[in-house]
């Protein structure tokens, strides 16, 4: 063949034409700057106000905007909100809404978007419901303009709307917001940096969030859920079915991933060592190991025999076994987390200053009967596995007989919920992590509810001055007062023993080294950041 | 033939029917709640109860199963408690990456495993037959991810030739699609090659020491000949046996690999949903692939008829 015609010239032309056209269209689709993540876990339900479950949260921050955001240090900011004034008595607080305030299908955010968005979350969320039974009535002056009416002065509004964590006062269309809050949402749509990529939305396998350019960023340096969420990528990526740790990091050095939100403690090491990627100080809030007795049972039922428990957890045990990385883990006697504004150690001696020779004269003097301990083992759940192994170690040398009990997660989680006795498939002993920021105020840690069958946590603490002492925090305004209470509450779990807090750890997060724009944050948010 | 193929068509429905029966049974038994899934760590008892009223789960067992299998006659296998997703929808959204992966793995299974099985037999004693014996055993034994591991750490992290993970669909192009799933089905492969080319030398082995493969050298006839179309067309029947198996076992879900090469197939679509007690998924996907094993099944009976004129139904 040869191209000595004009129309064969032609057609020649024409073919590399198109061969350019095509090796061009894929490289004008690459221009845009895609961030490659592996989440945590799986992305299942898009209701973050239905669920709790932290996936969906960090899902609810891409596409949702807040009325309030906690910084890095625990401090309340407006986000959504401009200015915000509270009556001399109080019980009525007026917020005005930021102006340019958009959702994704093009509409403004009103105030009516906003109460009808509170009134659902009011209704699934522990410190929202806390919240409504203050609340008499909510609402509108005008289109960015809303108020609260409280029927009872209490403290904790803006740290209510200002809930970093599950679940979060997403604000949502009303229409969206008017859902039964029993049922899942069906549309995604909200005022966040990210629009939700739903026909792109594949479970088990892809999620997919798009910059919203027409998001109004804050002013401020992103903090935590506070401050601006500039987004300087186009396109975020969840890969939703790269869930072996191994496999994660082999992705992240072959540079098909750009961050791994969870490292395995295993693979710190082989990161670090890595000079294409980096560890970022990123959720350096961390979180916190626990465990949780069921106070409804024999012997769990006896204060005594809980203080020998938490007198023989030592944390550094449990740190050293589940973490391992030493720069990763601190021992923290806080139920309320260290380094928070109500982090505090009041009352926690028993177990900060006390050894397994204590713990087994305190067992001894508890009356315990030998009745089997039944420990609950998740066996695939790397993050917490290790636990129960070292706590039925200790409990052991304290002189208990333990009947350790493995399953996967999912089972546990079912388990736990059961008020059953324990020799009837109930349980006496589980332990888990929270993040720092579900813990550390005494209306949003669980643990503190000591109202029993009716306690919005599993364990059920039976104890009426714990109750008086919250209700008290509740209620109490000034924040020196609120810090004596905390710090009263936090001496009184210890004495109760509640459950026994195990030390604190960061979770590292692994990244490539041309990510840039870090910052420290409970949740994994991917405004701020850069990729070159 | 359209009597047996109607017969045994027939017999598939007393199977679907036991087999849902088991399958909803065992999941109603064994521990675990999906409401409690579903609703998050942090939720209390109370929100757990209303996720279980609202998924039905607090009616009995029976009412529970009645209305299932009302559904299923209806041909709606139910949504997914965990995605709130049609599970058919999400069976058809994996079945591309399970079926291509099982496609390029039994193919590249039976072009390497046929014909060394042949030559093994041809040359029994010899040292590609002891070679392929101690490559069987290996692939046997070698479990699939430690094997996986290997691969990607030689092919892809020191030699970059492949990706490591994920799977591209055929609609971005046979390219990147086949990038992707060459590792995954090398891998996978290795024990199907050692299963078929085992299976292939013991039945041709047996074949060539019939009289007719003598009648066949005694006439004159060159080996390749005698090898292809008298022992290994007549040793065919137990190696299509082994093939279809093994395809009925690729569909079923290779969970180990899907989740090693972070491909979103149905093998790691049923574990999810195994690990979610995600009820509806998990028995829509039993049946799915109960009905993939009966027809297999079927497909190879029925080759029995082309490898084996002597085969009638």
């Amino acid at each position: 063949m040869s191209l000595t015609s004009p129309s064969k010239r032609q057609s020649a032309k024409s073919l590399i034409a198109l061969g350019t056209a095509a090796v061009a269209a894929p490289a004008i689709a690459q221009q845009q700057t895609v961030l490659r993540v592996v989440p945590h876990s799986n992305l299942a339900v898009l209701d973050p106000i239905w669920t709790t479950a932290y996936m969906s949260r960090n899902h609810g921050y891409m596409i949702y905007d807040t009325l309030f955001g906690t910084d890095e240090k625990g401090v309340v900011k407006p986000q959504m909100v401009d200015t915000w004034s509270v009556s001399p008595d109080n019980r009525l607080w007026t917020f005005t809404l930021r102006k340019g305030l958009e959702f994704h299908d093009g509409q403004p955010v009103t105030s009516e978007d906003v109460v009808a968005s509170l009134e659902r979350w009011g209704k699934r969320d522990a410190m929202g419901s806390a919240l409504m039974q203050f609340v008499a009535r909510m609402d509108t002056p005008s289109a960015n303009t809303f108020r609260i009416f409280l029927g009872e002065a209490c403290g904790f509004v803006l740290e209510a709307l200002g809930k970093p964590s599950s679940s979060v006062p997403f604000i949502m269309p009303r229409r969206i917001a008017a859902t039964d809050p029993f049922k899942q949402i069906e549309e995604h749509i909200g005022s966040g940096p990210f629009t939700f990529k739903r026909d792109e939305f594949k479970p088990g396998d892809r999620a997919v969030y798009l910059k919203f350019a027409k998001y109004v960023p804050r002013n401020e340096p992103p903090s935590g859920t506070t401050g601006g969420k500039r987004v300087y990528v186009d396109r975020v990526e969840w890969n939703l079915a790269l869930r072996d740790a191994q496999a994660q990091v082999n992705a992240l050095q072959k540079g098909e991933v750009d961050i791994i939100e969870s490292l395995g403690f295993d693979h710190f090491d082989t990161v670090r060592k890595d000079t294409s990627l980096q560890i970022p100080s990123w959720a350096n809030l961390g979180l916190q190991y626990i465990a949780r007795f069921n106070h409804l049972h024999k012997p769990f039922d006896n204060p005594k025999v809980r203080q020998a428990v938490i007198a023989a957890f030592s944390q550094e045990a449990f740190l050293r076994a589940q973490v391992g990385v030493k720069e990763l883990y601190r021992p923290c006697f806080s139920m309320l987390y260290c380094n928070t504004p109500y982090g505090s150690t009041a009352g926690s001696e028993i177990q900060s200053k006390s050894n397994m020779r204590r713990a087994q004269e305190l067992l001894k003097a508890s009356g315990y009967d030998g009745t089997p301990i039944v420990v609950l083992k998740p066996t695939d759940l790397a993050a917490i596995q290790k636990l129960p192994d070292v706590a039925a170690q200790l409990m052991r040398q304290a002189g208990f007989k333990v009947d350790l009990q493995a399953m996967d997660w999912q089972t546990l989680v079912g388990r736990r919920a059961k008020k059953d006795p324990p020799a009837a498939g109930g349980w006496h002993m589980f332990l888990t992590a929270w993040q720092a920021f579900d813990v550390s105020s005494p209306i949003a840690n669980p643990m503190f509810d000591g109202r029993g069958e009716k306690a919005v946590w599993f364990g059920w603490a039976t104890d009426d001055k714990l109750v008086e002492l919250r209700n008290q925090f509740m209620r109490a305004t000034d924040n020196a007062q609120k810090k004596k209470l905390a710090d009263a509450l936090h001496a009184r779990a210890f004495e109760v023993g509640t459950h026994v807090p195990l030390g604190e750890y960061d979770q590292p997060v692994a990244a490539r080294k041309n990510i840039s724009g870090f910052f420290v944050h409970n949740s994994n948010v991917y405004w701020n950041l850069k990729k070159a | 033939m359209l009597a047996f193929l109607g017969r045994r068509l027939l017999s598939t429905i007393p199977v679907l029917v036991i087999v849902s029966v088991l399958v909803f049974l065992m999941l109603r038994l064994t521990p675990g709640d999906p409401a409690a899934v579903l609703a998050g760590d942090q939720a209390s008892p109370d929100q757990i109860a209303q996720i279980r009223t609202h998924l039905g789960l607090d009616r009995s067992i029976v009412e529970q199963y009645l209305i299932w299998a009302g559904q299923m006659l209806r041909g709606d296998l139910g949504e997914s408690f965990f995605y709130k997703t049609e599970v058919a929808t999400l069976i058809a959204q994996r079945l591309e990456p399970t079926l291509s992966l099982a496609l390029v793995t039994i193919l590249l299974a039976v072009a390497v495993a046929v014909p060394l099985g042949v030559i093994a037999a041809w040359r029994t004693g010899g040292w590609l037959d002891r070679a392929l014996m101690g490559f069987s055993v290996l692939g046997f034994s070698v479990p699939v991810f430690v094997l996986a591991y290997l691969m990607i750490w030689l092919v892809s992290l020191k030699l970059g030739w492949l990706p490591v993970q994920g799977y591209q669909r055929l609609s971005g192009g046979v390219g990147p699609w086949l990038r992707h799933l060459t590792l995954p089905a090398l891998t996978l492969s290795l024990i199907y090659i050692a299963l078929i080319a085992r299976v292939t030398r013991a039945s041709v082995l047996e074949t060539l020491g019939e009289d007719y493969i003598r009648t066949a050298r005694a006439k004159g006839l060159p080996e390749s000949k005698v090898l292809m179309r008298h022992a290994l067309a007549n040793a065919a029947v137990p190696i299509a046996t082994v093939i279809g198996i093994g395809i009925a076992l690729l569909i079923g879900g290779v969970v180990v690999t899907e989740s090693v090469y972070a491909i979103p197939g149905l093998g790691r679509l049923t574990v999810d949903a195994v690990l979610a007690r995600d009820f509806p998924t998990i028995q829509g996907v039993i049946l799915f692939f109960s009905i993939v094993y009966v027809l297999v099944n079927l497909l190879v009976d029925l080759s029995y008829v082309f490898f084996d004129p002597r085969i009638r139904y």
